[in-house]
């Protein structure tokens, strides 16, 4: 039995297999008229993270042409 | 250029066809410097701007997950552990090409990136995206499995309120199948073909100019950024940059 439940998987795929289980009914969050997916909510907070990552953190840089 | 060989037949001198007059507009606008550069302005140095390009290869490996998908078909993607890998890759890079784009619209949004005759560039990507959600919905009703029927049993009433029902019919799965796998894949390429093509014309949207006021936090004065266009606080636009695309000076609203 590998990570998913209910599946049969081999070793080699239990390596790949989803972490969280993914066959269950969905998780929601509700704050008063809002409801939004908890899968949902994650992708929005690590776009977010990414968006403030992109402006923080410095690029590397290496030796410029000009013309 | 030497003269064509008697035998070979000819229309008038140059640009006398419309595929001349075509290619001669696309050379003129398009030179394989400009087409294909293989530098850019300083200020592109910055992780805000490797989004765009992030998006274009989740992209790609969304249609090569998505041809494998069509070679193989729904049993091998239901059942077969590699099957299943390619599907999941189908899904995710989707999600990824999503997640990019929208990180992408975001940073071009505060930019305004629409300054310097780069409307047409903004508005070709907000209709990338408008298809691209198409383009998924169809994706979550070519799944064929519970969650497709589901998804399309609860977006028919939707659908159908808006008219669009009429020749736009979720429960019709041949009709999402051939729109997902062959029209809006299309119409999505056709799209991100032109809008790369606006970026390469128009270039890269350089930053906003600091404001005096940060200028004159930097001991630079108005006077001193005229007079010294070189300064690391002044973008300075490309040297192939068309009229508009000049840093703008801000007003100090502080």
């Amino acid at each position: 039995m590998g990570l998913v439940s209910g599946t049969s998987v081999d070793g080699g795929t239990a390596l790949f297999a989803a972490l969280v289980h993914l066959g269950g009914a969905g998780k929601y969050i509700h704050w008063g008229f809002v409801q939004i997916s908890l899968a949902n909510l994650i992708v929005i907070a690590v776009m977010i993270v990414l968006f403030v990552a992109a402006i923080a953190l410095p690029f590397p840089r290496h030796e410029t042409r000009r013309k | 250029m030497s003269a064509p060989p008697a035998d070979t037949y000819t229309v008038g001198g140059k640009a006398d066809t419309w595929i001349g007059r075509i290619r001669d507009k696309a050379v003129k606008a398009y030179p394989p410097d400009r087409l294909l550069p293989d530098s850019q302005p300083a200020y592109v140095a910055s992780w805000a701007y490797v989004f765009g390009a992030l998006t274009l290869g989740a992209f790609i490996v969304v249609l090569l997950s998505g041809g494998v998908l069509a070679v193989e078909g729904p049993a091998w993607w239901h059942k077969s552990n590699a099957g299943l890998f390619v599907n999941s890759t189908h899904l995710w890079s989707t999600e990824l090409f999503f997640m990019f784009m929208v990180v992408h619209l975001w940073a071009k949004f505060f930019m305004a990136a629409w300054r310097g005759r780069r409307k047409a560039t903004w508005i070709t990507g907000v209709i990338a995206f408008a298809v691209s959600i198409a383009t998924a919905f169809t994706g979550y009703l070519s799944q064929q499995n519970f969650d497709s029927e589901w998804i399309g049993t609860q977006a028919k009433d939707g659908i159908n309120s808006t008219g669009a029902g009429a020749f736009w019919n979720v429960l019709n799965f041949g009709q999402m199948l051939m729109w997902h796998i062959v029209l809006l894949p299309l119409l999505v390429a056709l799209v991100i073909g032109i809008h790369v093509l606006l970026v390469r014309r128009r270039g890269v949207v350089p930053p906003f100019a600091p404001t005096q006021a940060q200028l004159a936090k930097a001991g630079l004065g108005l006077a001193t950024n005229l007079a010294a266009p070189a300064s690391p606080l002044a973008p300075q636009a490309p040297a192939d940059s068309l009229p508009g695309d000049q840093p703008e000076l801000l007003e100090d609203q502080s």
